[in-house]
């Protein structure tokens, strides 16, 4: 399958959504963009799994290589392996389901669904990129539509947010930034590309000045203690697919670099630094929870309870493990599906509502059963009920983690279990509050989902069940990319 | 050797060609302004195509001239710029009286930054640099109805008369400590003693008065903000422009066994220019003094990239002034275009500009991305290059003091592109009229902005000039 056109395919719906004359026809084409991508997502989930089967155990698969800047040695090499394929899948879902959700959208529609499709494409480049200055122009050109997406069309004290958020990631990037020309340089290869760094010998004290960097720039995109403080404002103040690409995406695109950019071809580095990361992410875990107990409004409680569940991915990350390390992907694409379900179900309330304020409903299971149902199944996903995502992915970073003998690893990992029963307190009150209880006075005759809002809500249900009850699959997928990158941290130095 | 003088000097001898034609023009014929514009523009562009042609390396004059292929790209992008500019301001042009005049000043500065790209030794540096900031201080002059007009030459006329001063001391010791003013035989005999680092440091300070780099920047802001808006885009992209590539061949070629010395003097006032650039622009209000301010900022990372000595250095320099030409033209043509019509000048005007003008707003907003580096535009490509430039020594303080300036002017840029789309006006700007040489003039600046970035081989074709 050839890669480009996972650029391609969102690039071309972009132009016609700009071609487009009324709204109908704007939102027509977006879906069917959004379709499509999702097709292809499983296109290229079941050729990459029909390689693999066939025997073709090359690290990178469909690898493609065109000269850019050839003299910064810069090429535009694109391939994939597990990992990309499985963040390439939860993209798909969540960009279709928040195509969906948004079909009421009537101001600028035509400027959203650009925006919003954008966006979407700079998720596929960042996953697909085995180069990383490619990887940084497209983790970066997300940037214009978040800022605008938030500024716009958001809700709340949106300017602020939307300032935040663009300077906070901004300031992300240029320790991205710095980092990554400290490894161009540091190397002594003068190259971008991914593989060959992963296989020079960076030196150790170069390292040490470029992990903490790259892990720090790319951490703050997945909301790492202390720089999470972009998450609450700017998940909140979003409107409600930009929500859902925000979490369920954009926070996915910082883990993914922490693990394939930072810890895979530093591994000195991630050695030396692996206890602050631990640290770090254990407190974001805690802090996370704790201050999700004391939000009032649905979106902040979502938001808080975001930057918990990403603790979980760098976490996973920290422990240096294997199984950890799958279980902190597999939390990364769970987390995407199911906070990207939360806003979506949390947009449909508030559309007929107009509140977020938790003890301003009541009873709403009795008018919409659907939206309610929608929301009970996520929230149980949420607080780790076996069966769905959020326990398998959390339950494989405690595995992986406890599997660290010393003391240390244990008491971080008894800390970031206990989390699970702060979470399940905020969100069996959350939920208890909003659906049970006598209907509030002026809630009587709202509307259950419309055709739209149920598509979406199955699609991303589809997928936590998908996880939760069959996780061998994504296991499969996952496990010989993580099985390289453990290679890798165990050889050390002497390099691979 | 007629047929060398004629291939070696012919975009200055264009130039040339067409100052006279308009003098002719304006003597001899009653031709009026809106055809005249028509004709001019054609010129400007001929200008701009011949450019590409028949270039060869070669000198003139004892190596008072000298010319090659990378000197011609950098004369064709001002020439471009001046194009873009006579394009973009033509409302502006049209309703002026002394239209001609205006153009033959414009090209008299363009043809003295053909000559200061091309000397080969300080004096005709000197007289070329005098040629191209003269004629601009006439051109700030140009809103003769206003006071402030006047105020910005005033300025301007004295503080590059002072910077001139400056320049011709720091000449006369480059001669007292090497008894040449030739490029060619400076760097032979250059040894590093201390009145050869004062003479740099002169010579150096009138550069950075012209660049208007910190702490040589004061007479920026008010000039900028004074001039007509088509003045100031000529001062601050191709002014800027011409003086950014003599400082390239400065650094590297004639100062280029003192690199130890001036590369800390550059990185120092570098990291100045950044932080005191952008911090002032971060609390401006007129649209004009804010370009002023950010466009010091890009000076200073201009001064990143130069600070390494490399192909790769005059390469990203070079990419990175095509991109701001077509950045910042985008923004002043714009301002210039409100300014116009309506004669507002404030950010805070420009609240709810998206309402009634989606064209101009999304050029605006192309042309700020651009200048504050965020991909998928041009600018994203050019300031990385030139970060990436100044890493490879290795010097991370620097590189990260850069990275942060990023973040810094990010939020300044975001201010107008709020104003411009999210916040509230009960009454925003009304529709403004383009006509087809401005809107010919914005779409260029939009398609440059995001084409030169992603057509890499317009690097690589700079890259192998450079070489």
């Amino acid at each position: 399958m050839n890669l480009t056109l996972l650029i391609l395919l969102p690039l071309l719906t972009a132009i016609v959504i700009l071609l487009m004359r009324n709204a109908t026809q704007i939102k027509r084409a977006a879906l069917i963009g959004s379709i499509a991508q999702f097709v292809l997502a499983f296109v290229l989930l079941f050729s990459f799994r029909n390689e693999r089967a066939a025997g073709n155990e090359v690290q990178m698969l469909f690898e493609l290589q065109y000269d850019w800047f050839p003299a910064w040695h810069i090429t535009f090499h694109l391939g994939v392996d597990g990992i990309s394929v499985a963040m390439i899948l939860l993209t798909a879902f969540v960009v279709m389901a928040g195509v969906l959700v948004s079909w009421n959208v009537t101001k600028m529609t035509k400027e959203f669904y650009f925006l919003l499709i954008l966006l979407s494409l700079g998720a596929y480049g960042f996953f697909i990129s085995l180069d990383l200055f490619i990887l940084f122009f497209f983790l970066e050109i997300a940037v214009i539509p978040k800022y605008l997406l938030i500024g716009i069309w958001g809700s709340g004290k949106k300017e602020y947010a939307a300032n935040k958020l663009a300077l906070m990631l901004m300031g992300g990037s240029a320790l991205v930034l710095v980092g990554l020309l400290g490894v161009y340089f540091g190397s002594h290869e003068k190259t971008f590309d991914l593989l060959t760094l992963a296989h020079a010998h960076i030196p150790v004290e170069v390292q040490k000045i470029c992990f903490p960097l790259l892990f720090v720039g790319f951490g703050v995109f997945t909301a790492l203690f202390p720089f999470h403080t972009w998450v609450p404002d700017g998940h909140s103040s979003a409107p409600t697919a930009g929500s859902m690409f925000l979490a369920g995406i954009s926070m996915k695109l910082g883990g993914y670099g922490c693990l394939r950019v930072a810890t895979y071809i530093m591994p000195d580095g991630a050695k030396e630094y692996a206890n602050i990361v631990i640290v770090l992410s254990t407190i974001a875990i805690l802090y996370g929870a704790f201050a999700t107990m004391m939000q009032k409004d649905l979106k902040y409680i979502n938001a808080y309870s975001s930057v918990s569940h990403c603790g979980f991915v760098l976490l996973g990350i920290g422990m240096l493990t294997k199984t950890a390390m799958t279980g902190a992907i597999m939390q990364m694409v769970s987390h995407g599906l199911m906070t990207a379900l939360f806003f979506a179900v949390i947009g449909m309330i508030y559309e007929r509502t107009h509140t977020r304020q938790v003890n301003e409903m009541g009873g709403l299971l009795k008018v919409m059963p659907f939206i309610t149902t929608v929301l009970f199944i996520v929230g149980l996903c949420s607080l780790g009920l076996p069966g769905l995502s959020g326990f398998v992915a959390e339950m494989t970073v405690f595995m992986g983690s406890w599997q660290n003998p010393d003391s240390f690893h244990r008491i971080a990992t008894i800390a970031a279990c206990m989390s699970i029963v702060v979470t399940a307190v905020y969100i069996l009150r959350a939920i208890g509050h909003t659906a049970m209880g006598p209907l509030k006075e002026g809630y009587g005759n709202l509307n259950d989902a419309k055709w739209n809002e149920k598509l979406a809500a199955i699609i991303l249900i589809a997928g936590i069940l998908a996880i939760g009850i069959a996780p061998f699959w994504l296991n499969e997928l996952i496990s010989p990319a993580t099985e390289i990158i453990m290679k890798k941290l165990q050889a050390g130095h002497s390099g691979l | 050797m007629l047929n060398d003088f004629l291939i070696l000097m012919k975009s200055e001898l264009v130039v040339v060609f067409i100052i006279f034609l308009l003098l002719l023009i304006k003597v001899g014929t009653e031709i009026k302004n809106e055809n005249l514009l028509s004709i001019i523009q054609f010129l400007l562009l001929a200008n701009f195509v011949l450019g590409f042609f028949f270039n060869e390396t070669g000198t003139l004059f004892g190596g008072l001239f000298t010319t090659n292929g990378l000197m011609a790209f950098q004369k064709s992008i001002l020439s471009l710029g001046v194009y873009l500019i006579s394009l973009l301001f033509s409302v502006w042009l049209k309703k002026s009286e002394h239209m001609p005049e205006f153009f033959m000043l414009m090209l008299s500065a363009l043809l003295g930054m053909f000559f200061m790209i091309s000397s080969g030794s300080l004096l005709m540096f000197f007289l070329s640099l005098e040629l191209s900031t003269i004629p601009v201080a006439a051109m700030a002059n140009f809103d003769l109805e206003k006071k402030i007009s006047s105020e910005a030459s005033m300025k301007m006329i004295l503080s590059s008369a002072f910077s001139s001063g400056i320049l011709l001391f720091g000449i006369s010791l480059i001669y007292g400590a090497t008894g040449t003013v030739n490029f060619a035989e400076i760097p032979v005999l250059l040894d590093g003693s201390p009145l050869q680092i004062l003479a740099f440091v002169f010579l150096f300070t009138a550069f950075a008065f012209k660049l208007s780099i910190v702490p040589f920047h004061l007479w920026t802001a008010d000039v900028y903000e004074g001039a007509p808006v088509a003045v100031t885009s000529f001062l601050s992209v191709i002014s800027k422009g011409s003086i950014a590539f003599i400082l390239l061949t400065t650094l590297y070629k004639v100062f280029a066994p003192m690199q130890e010395i001036w590369y800390n003097m550059v990185m120092l006032l570098s990291i100045t220019t950044m932080i005191v650039g952008n911090l002032f622009a971060l609390r401006q209000q007129n649209i004009k003094r804010f370009l002023a301010f950010s466009s010091i900022a890009q000076v200073g990372f201009i001064l990143v990239g130069l600070s390494s000595n490399s192909v790769q250095g005059t390469a990203s320099v070079v990419y990175f002034v095509l991109i701001y030409v077509f950045s910042n033209l985008a923004a002043f043509g714009v301002a210039g275009a409100i300014s116009q019509q309506t004669g507002k000048e404030s950010i805070d005007d420009f609240k709810g500009l998206y309402q009634n003008n989606p064209f101009i707003s999304w050029i605006l907003a192309l042309a700020l991305f651009s200048l504050a580096g965020i991909p998928p535009t041009a600018g994203f490509f050019g300031k990385l290059f030139l970060i990436t430039t100044g890493a490879s020594k290795g010097n991370y303080f620097f590189i990260t003091v850069a990275a942060l300036n990023l973040i810094v002017s990010l939020y300044y840029y975001l201010r107008v592109i709020r104003a411009v789309f999210m916040d509230k006006n009960e009454q925003p700007i009304e529709k403004i009229y383009l006509n087809p040489s401005v809107k010919l003039g914005m779409v260029i600046c939009g398609a440059g902005i995001v084409l030169v970035g992603l057509l890499t081989w317009i690097y690589d074709y700079i890259t192998a000039l450079t070489v």
